[in-house]
């Protein structure tokens, strides 16, 4: 239902960073979320207000733990 | 190959998709979604026709579109005839029918000042650069949206803006469930969960799916390694009879969600009841306007009601909706209801069940 | 305030023959339209002929890699050449709002100019009608084209069989969201360009080289797979297509993502879809790549007995779903 996706932030200023993605850039808000993001990484965006600083140690964490021998207790 | 890519790498989830078929030996699962997004995905990347045949999909409501009732629709389309009003609205609203047909499509047509905004925010501008005008945004969306709309009601508010408005058809996730859950005819066993309302709202709501129901359920992202893994995960939890709620979209969802976002969803909005298409008024599972922010309700400042209206004749959308009925066996699918005529809301947006069984799926559409 | 233009510019006086003088003459002008007489007197060509007409009403009418004027050009000469003809002539009509900026007017109309030169057609009639403020949106343009078929048989969407192959010539989208990037509400700095181009000698050298050509089509408004649905139905004949095959710039892909769009319905104007026989694949190939407007040609799947009328897309996984055609224009969405 919430379209969200990903875009890697190039400018912070006070609520509103500069997003891209794929070379499509965007203004985005800030007000919904706690901490400033960094020149760099990559925040969740919904209808123009960024929802979440990306994870992306999260991110490998979940692809091994898939490899083989995984099991239920890991997760 | 980087971590976006991975999530989409063949290799990858086929090696997931034989996980799946030997967690499904002697077993079957029906689970359900309940994100359009999940939909969608589901059918675009082909999971949905690789998938075994124990497991079956089932399509809650998940799509806040689909479920804007016509009630609602009829509101919004009584502001948007008035001569002074601007509607601006997400581009998903523009052809959901209310009584008698009516979408802000025709509106449009009879000379309604419609703008599609990409973001709420951006009807701030509208409503600046139209002094003279009313500038209503349609509010809808689950948790993931209203925060959006919360926040952008907080910036009119502080700017001073007098001619901005907003009408709250917010639906809330939770409440959806327990109906869900409490129906007699309920067969569900395993949820596929949001990935973004919970990006919002967390873990913690959900608990009472394993721990009351004992129903397996896990937040997932998007990508199709991840509706891979999150069916393997109900798999194998309802193979070993140990149901939980697992966080497995932690790269976006933090266990206790976004309590930012939620402190600004409660001071501008307050829980109220909601009409939902095809299921009817539940409890709680609305946001209304909080005292603060009375001036920006369209419903009072601009004297329009919601009144509730008959259910669709024919319609099965409730049955749908719960899991209880597949899209293709209601009587109206393809027939009377078809994506340029849809009666119900399953059928109404790209994302409803109906909808995309209707777009994607080979067997089941007509020549 | 001289640079707006008047209701009386449309008068067909004095001030009406200014404008064509000074605007369209200057531009399009060529001994056939310099006559000035009621019609325009054509030499006979050899084959038959191909007409095809399309009104342009785009707005932005200024948008990167093109604008309402050279696509007015290219659209036309390119639905012609899609018969496997020449394209030779062209008529324009315009519909100007009074008030229109005549700066815009004379962009626009030496745009028509350079795209009507570089596709080596004539603009052999015209019309200019003025409307009064708020009756029209700024200018709308209607082009009609004639061309010589050289291809025998002509291509053409009901020859679609079983054992050929889908080639396109080049990305999906660039059009479409180099449209939707330009206007207000959803706007998005991308660095993409509309495709807009004539592919009349690309298509020429195509139907010449190789007569096996079945179908020819431009994707235009709905794009891949509105295109590709209209000619599985015409054909009566089934379509599967490899998502991973199909060219998509990263920049189309990632706005389509953020506005919830899907760049398969998006629309193209400078690129072709060409059926026919395996055999005559590799061939086909090289003389689309050879040239600059097929640089990217690839095959992007392949025509079946199953499932007649549809169009099936395997996708990146190996599953199977149905790619249909959409009620109406595609609207961002969030949900």
């Amino acid at each position: 239902m919430c379209l969200a996706v990903p875009m890697e932030v190039k400018h912070v200023e006070g609520d509103v960073a500069d997003v891209e993605i794929g070379g499509v850039r965007k203004q985005i808000r800030l007000d919904l979320i706690a901490d400033r993001p960094q020149v760099g990484e990559f925040v969740i965006i919904h209808a123009g207000f960024a929802i979440r600083i990306l994870n992306r140690e999260e991110a490998m964490e979940t692809l091994k733990i898939f490899q083989e021998g995984w099991n239920l207790e890991l997760i | 190959m980087n971590s976006f890519e991975a999530l989409r790498d063949p290799e990858r989830c086929k090696a997931v998709l034989a996980q799946i078929e030997e967690a499904m030996q002697g077993q079957t699962l029906r689970f359900m979604e309940v994100c359009g997004t999940h939909t969608v995905a589901l059918f675009r990347s082909g999971v949905h026709s690789l998938l075994p045949s124990s497991v079956v999909h089932l399509t809650g409501p998940g799509c806040p579109v689909c479920v804007t009732h016509e009630s609602e629709v009829a509101a919004y389309m009584e502001l948007a005839a008035r001569p002074d009003v601007i509607i601006a609205t997400f581009g998903d609203l523009m052809r959901v029918p209310g009584p008698g047909g009516s979408t802000l499509k025709k509106a449009q047509a009879e000379g309604a000042r419609v703008e599609v905004v990409y973001s709420p925010f951006d009807a701030l501008a509208v409503a600046a650069n139209n002094p003279g005008d009313k500038v209503v945004f349609l509010g809808i969306g689950f948790e993931t949206t209203a925060p959006t709309v919360a926040a952008t009601l907080r910036l009119a508010k502080e700017q001073g803006l007098t001619n901005f408005f907003v009408m709250p058809f917010h639906k809330l996730v939770p409440p959806a469930l327990d109906v869900l859950l409490s129906d007699p005819a309920m067969s569900i066993e395993g949820f596929m969960l949001p990935g973004h309302v919970s990006a919002m709202i967390g873990l913690k709501p959900y608990a009472p799916l394993a721990d009351t129901y004992g129903i397996p359920a896990v937040v997932a992202g998007f990508e199709p390694l991840d509706l891979l893994q999150a069916i393997l995960l109900m798999a194998e939890m309802k193979r070993q009879g140990k149901p939980r709620v697992i966080n497995n979209y932690r790269r976006v969802v933090a266990d206790e969600g976004n309590p930012k976002a939620l402190s600004i969803l409660y001071e501008v909005y307050k829980p109220g009841d909601a009409l939902w298409r095809g299921i009817g008024t539940i409890p709680g599972s609305g946001l209304v306007m909080g005292d603060a922010y009375k001036a920006f309700d369209a419903f009072e400042a601009l004297g329009v009601e919601l009144k509730e209206s008959k259910p669709l004749p024919g319609c099965r959308c409730g049955e749908v909706l719960k899991g209880i009925m597949p899209p293709n066996q209601c009587p109206l699918f393809a027939k009377a209801c078809t994506p340029a005529t849809p009666v119900g809301p399953c059928m109404v947006s790209t994302e409803g069940s109906c909808a995309a069984y209707f777009k994607y799926q080979l067997d089941l559409s007509p020549a | 305030m001289g640079n707006k233009l008047l209701l009386d510019q449309g008068s067909g006086g004095l001030a009406s023959h200014r404008l064509v003088n000074e605007v369209f003459f200057r531009h399009l002008g060529n001994p056939i339209l310099g006559r000035m007489d009621d019609a325009a007197l054509l030499p006979r060509p050899k084959g038959p002929l191909a007409v095809s007409t399309d009104s342009f009403t785009v707005d932005p009418i200024f948008f990167p890699g093109g604008d309402i004027g050279s696509l007015a050009v290219h659209g036309t000469v390119n639905d012609v050449a899609m018969l496997g003809a020449k394209p030779l002539y062209l008529t324009c009509g315009f519909i100007l709002e009074e008030g229109f900026d005549l700066d815009d007017l004379d962009r626009i109309v030496a745009s028509m100019g350079q795209a009507a030169r570089k596709a080596r057609v004539k603009v052999v009639a015209g019309d200019t009608k003025v409307v009064p403020r708020g009756t029209a949106d700024k200018i709308f343009i209607n082009t009609t084209g004639i061309g010589e078929v050289v291809a025998s048989p002509s291509p053409s969407g009901h020859r679609a069989r079983p054992g050929d192959v889908v080639i396109i010539s080049g990305s999906m989208g660039d059009h479409g969201l180099t449209v939707l990037s330009c206007r207000q509400g959803l706007a998005f700095d991308a660095p993409v360009e509309s495709d807009c181009a004539s592919l009349n000698h690309l298509i020429l050298k195509l139907v010449t080289g190789l007569p096996a050509v079945h179908v020819l089509r431009d994707p235009t408004r709905g794009g891949l797979a509105t295109s590709v649905n209209e000619i599985a139905q015409q054909s009566g004949v089934g379509v599967t297509l490899e998502e991973d095959a199909i060219p998509v710039k990263p920049v189309v892909r990632a706005g389509c993502d953020i506005l919830g769009l899907d760049p398969l319905y998006l629309a193209n104007e400078g690129k072709i879809i060409c059926i026919l026989p395996e055999k005559h694949a590799a061939k086909a190939l090289t003389i689309m790549r050879r040239d600059p407007l097929g640089r990217d040609a690839c095959i992007i799947g392949r025509v079946g007995a199953e499932n007649p009328g549809k169009v099936v897309m395997r996708t990146g996984l190996g599953g199977r779903r149905l790619l249909g055609m959409l009620e109406g224009e595609q609207l961002p969405r969030i949900c």
